[in-house]
């Protein structure tokens, strides 16, 4: 890692080059229309990344004299007799003392046609999260390779990360080319297996260079020492690459930040355009709410703007009212993005702690939070042969394929269309770190489409149902009233049971016909073997609808008491039934309340942590949209409840008053 | 260029504005520190301009050493008066009169590091849950892995093992009660960044920033303003030099450059023949090598 003062300072010709090119004084003109380009660099230990980012930085002048000093300084109270080029670069003691590099770093330069920031990410243990991170936001990847060692199981590692993060540039460099005598076979062996491996990949534009970066031939100045070499130098290709190719110009998303609302007559919505354009007159749509409107204008301190893009911070107004919020997206009438709450993802695990299955996350998506749990770990990628494995968790650096579910719909579109809408983040509620980055491949079907296409009830095909001669009308007939499933859903302490219960002896002492199912009594037996993961909480609601449906057809009025926090599970055991018969009841009572009441002393054990997916605490409810009965159990009596429920039967013909 | 892509200058001040309005939304109490510097004069104009039509939604504190240039103070009003703005001072020499710093002694004595106290009382004392700064990755190397959203912990400290990963756009601006976050909208400028912006959006700076004729003093290789705040030591001088300053702060630690540049594409001219950072002309930096990691930790801008 230690070069000598000497080959630190860059040939005084490229300096002047540098400086004839303009990079002293470019005028007003020429900075103005300056543009910008991110990139990554990325290699293993020693194959000269810092000696290569140390001399584009020293070739733009981004090095100035203080910063050499220093470093010069530093080298010689550690008592070596180089200059460590690293120390150029490499920035917090902690990390300088350890001599590693572990995070991400970012650097500026800039020649007078184009401003430079590079995502430094240095390749130790950490190296799937840093690269991925450096790489959310750039637009070309430097790949270094060592000529002498040719290709490696590392530099294909960063070509699929690059891949996989849709960088639409990727900038192979062979590196220390004067090490094996500039051969043009060696440079075209490497060139060559590495076509190869990239063709597996989705890689839009893959360029390949000889350079030295310690001698700088073909860094600046094109090498005289590689005559057979044809193409641009890698500064010459940085400056003219592309850039904006990754950003999608056609899908109008604009991800509302915050409502600004000067005095009465105005209401901006400000945000950063995330793809697409936009002029006022157009048709928009708000999500979620779905209410149409045309953009008004398009606000900036300057001007008002005939047109704006994606990239563009702006305030947008719109003709008509509309009730707007953080998170909320509008977008053009005739291109709406997906909405789903059930999504495939690719995710990169960044933290230290490994994913838990069962656990619920934040997940931060445009400018919404939401509560998202994992509904299935499909398998984990190998980043070095690719190779899918099966996995029961992610730990740091691993990335995996997964169906994650979130409490509200996302508004996005697949990552490989549209990087702003199409990343996330997930953070740990606990502890509020980042853990992962994801990316959105598709939507995964909800359950309830797999529920009405093809029914999850399994069934034994070769067992016929034996409904036996007696027919549940008959059983009705003789017991003087319907059958029924009452569904009480609500959170642990608000009061399901006790109403539950009170309500059975209400019917019991009238002569009905019923039944009682709850949490507790099956968990101990018909349930024993299931825990509380989302597959599992799945289960047990399934086993539990299937008895209530048996008691139904046997003529009872079956009351089940099931916390049942979400919606496709209490639609699941409703599916089960004819129309009419499944009574949902929402046992509604703030959770403040409910954790004062906490009979079973749950709550104040899950927030000691020691249960983990808590509803309420640690696990979300959703709340019942269209419950038959909503009961307020911490303002109504119990005693008027019970009547409420008994009016409501009455009503609906299940029971004579 | 196509029509949709935007220059340089115009993409920084887009993400400036993005964080900017993040921090509105993300966060209660949010506050702006200004320090009467150039980064935080743009900073102050970037505020305006992220709210606009709308006010800037939180205060811009300033953490007056009671070393400042006169100039400074005066166009520090005068700049809130433009932008509508709100502004908190609070005094290092009242953490000194409170007996919560005390004031260093010799030659060399400087309020940089006392500063730190008077600001995270005042974070406290404010319930400040984000404090947005203008300090740039590109000024030092200790900074080149700073965040945009800096966590601080409840003691106000910054534990480089305990940083969020950013990606994408997307900030995670969590946290637990009594936590804070430092916030960096100009991480990606450079000090040219600055200069041409401060030249596109034609931003009125302190004349400090321009060449004039002032005594000063030499000491460890730059030019110190004289002023009551520093002593003479044996064998220095005062004298009369054409100078400017790079950068604006307590005046007994910033120095200025020897220059004849009039106007900002002068200075334009100048920073992009400069063999020295700007940060190379403040005596803090200079300590220890590490200086700028060790005043982070303990909570210095
Ligand atoms: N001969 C030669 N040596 C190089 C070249 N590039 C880097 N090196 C040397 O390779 C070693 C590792 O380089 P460094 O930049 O620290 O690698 P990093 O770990 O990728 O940052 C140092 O001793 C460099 O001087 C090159 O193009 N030619």
């Amino acid at each position: 890692m230690s070069i000598s003062v000497k080959e630190t300072t860059p040939q005084p010709e490229a300096l002047a080059a540098a400086q004839d090119a303009g990079a002293i004084g470019p005028d007003r003109d020429q900075y103005l229309a300056m543009d910008l380009l991110r990139f990554t660099t990325a290699g293993s230990v020693d194959d000269g990344k810092s000696t290569l980012i140390g001399r584009m930085l020293y070739d733009s002048k981004a090095i100035f004299e203080d910063q050499l000093e220093a470093v010069e300084r530093a080298s010689r109270q550690r008592g070596d007799a180089y200059v460590d080029q690293a120390l150029l670069t490499d920035g917090l003691r902690a990390e300088r003392e350890q001599g590693i590099t572990i995070d991400v770093a970012y650097r500026y330069f800039a020649t007078p046609r184009r401003k430079f920031i590079i995502a430094d990410t240095p390749g130790h243990i950490q190296y799937t999260r840093n690269m991925v991170t450096g790489a959310s936001t750039a637009e070309l990847a430097i790949i270094l390779i060592d000529a002498r060692k040719g290709v490696v199981t590392q530099s294909k590692r960063h070509g699929f990360l690059a891949s996989l993060l849709e960088i639409p540039h990727v900038l192979v460099t062979v590196n220390k080319m004067d090490l094996v005598d500039y051969d043009q076979s060696v440079y075209e062996r490497i060139v060559a297996e590495y076509a190869e491996f990239a063709a597996k990949l989705s890689v839009q534009d893959m360029t390949f260079i000889p350079i030295s970066a310690l001698l700088g031939d073909n860094v600046v100045h094109k090498s005289e020492k590689m005559p057979w070499y044809d193409g641009p130098t890698l500064l010459h290709h940085l400056e003219n690459v592309n850039v904006g190719a990754t950003r999608n110009l056609v899908d109008f998303r604009f991800p509302v930040q915050m409502v600004v609302r000067p005095h009465q007559d105005l209401r901006g919505f400000a945000g950063q355009i995330a793809s697409g354009t936009i002029s006022p007159g157009e048709e928009v749509v708000v999500l979620p709410s779905g209410r149409t409107s045309r953009l008004r204008s398009i606000l900036t301190y300057e001007q008002e703007l005939p047109e704006a893009a994606a990239g563009d911070s702006v305030m947008l107004t719109l003709e008509d009212e509309i009730d707007i919020s953080r998170g909320d997206m509008i977008v053009r009438k005739n291109n709406l993005p997906h909405v789903a709450n059930q999504l495939e993802c690719i995710v990169c695990w960044m933290s230290e702690d490994p994913l838990n299955p069962d656990g619920a996350y934040i997940l931060q998506h445009t400018t919404r939070q939401v509560r998202a749990f994992i509904s299935e770990l499909n398998y984990r990628i190998d980043v070095d042969t690719l190779h899918r494995e099966p996995a029961k968790t992610l730990q740091l650096n691993e990335i995996g394929r997964m169906k994650i579910t979130t409490t509200q719909p996302l508004f996005f579109d697949p990552y490989r269309l549209n990087r702003n809408t199409g990343g996330f983040i997930l953070i740990d509620p606990y502890t509020n770190v980042t853990v992962a980055a994801g990316m959105i491949r598709r939507r995964a079907r909800a359950l309830d489409e797999v529920v009405s296409t093809e029914p999850e009830r399994s069934r034994s095909s070769n067992v016929v149902w034996e409904g036996g001669d007696i027919t549940r009308e008959m059983r009705e007939r003789r017991n003087g009233h319907r059958a029924a499933v009452l569904w009480f859903t609500g959170l642990s302490g608000s009061g399901k049971s006790t109403i539950a219960r009170r309500l059975e002896r209400r019917l019991f002492d009238l002569g009905l016909q019923t039944a009682f199912l709850d949490g507790d009594n099956v968990r101990h037996g018909l349930n024993g073997d299931l825990g509380f993961s989302p597959a599992d909480r799945k289960e047990n609601i399934r086993r539990v609808a299937e008895v209530a449906r048996l008691n139904f057809e046997n003529g009872r009025l079956t009351l089940c008491t099931f916390i049942s926090p979400y919606h496709s599970e209490r639609e699941f055991a409703r599916h089960l039934l004819p129309a009419n018969r499944f009574i949902e009841v929402y046992v509604k009572c703030d959770i403040e309340v409910a954790k004062r009441r906490d009979p079973k002393g749950l709550y104040a054990k899950a927030l000691r942590g020691e249960i983990t997916e808590f509803t309420g605490v640690s696990a979300p409810y959703e709340e019942p949209q269209h419950a038959e009965i909503v009961v307020e159990t911490d303002v109504q009596s119990v005693d008027d409840i019970i009547d409420k429920i008994m009016l409501e039967l009455t009503r609906r013909g299940l029971i004579d008053s | 260029m196509s029509i949709y892509l935007r220059s340089h200058l115009l993409q920084l001040e887009s993400e400036a504005i993005f964080v900017l309005r993040e921090v509105a939304a993300q966060f209660e109490r949010p506050v702006l520190l200004f320090s009467g510097g150039k980064d935080s004069i743009v900073m102050a104009h970037l505020a305006r301009r992220a709210f606009w039509p709308g006010k800037i939604p939180f205060p811009l504190m300033h953490i007056d050493t009671g070393h400042n240039f006169q100039e400074t103070l005066d166009f520090r009003d005068r700049l809130m008066e433009q932008l509508d703005a709100q502004l908190i001072v609070r005094y290092v020499q009242d953490s000194i009169n409170q007996g919560r710093a005390v004031e260093e002694t010799g030659p060399h004595a400087s309020r940089n590091a006392l500063q730190t106290v008077t600001l995270l009382d005042a974070l406290a004392e404010f319930k400040f849950e984000a404090a947005l700064g203008g300090a740039r990755r590109d000024e030092e190397k200790a900074r080149a892995k700073e965040r945009f959203f800096s966590h601080r912990d409840s003691f106000g400290q910054w534990d480089p093992k305990n940083q969020r990963p950013e990606l994408w756009n997307l900030f995670n601006g969590r946290k637990h009660q009594k936590e804070h976050f430092r916030v960096f909208p100009l991480s990606n400028w450079t000090e040219m960044d600055i200069w041409q912006y401060i030249a596109l959006r034609e931003i009125e700076i302190p004349m400090l920033y321009y060449s004039h004729s002032r005594d000063v003093i030499r000491r460890d290789g730059m030019w110190l303003a004289a002023s009551q705040y520093i002593a003479l030591e044996d064998g220095e001088q005062l004298e009369n030099r054409t100078v400017r300053f790079r950068t604006i702060g307590d005046m007994t630690c910033t120095g200025a450059v020897e220059s004849h540049a009039a106007s900002l594409d002068d200075i334009i001219r100048e920073v992009a023949a400069a063999r020295e950072t700007e940060r190379g002309g403040r005596a803090d930096d200079k300590r220890s090598e590490a200086a700028m990691e060790d005043r982070k930790r303990v909570g210095y801008f």
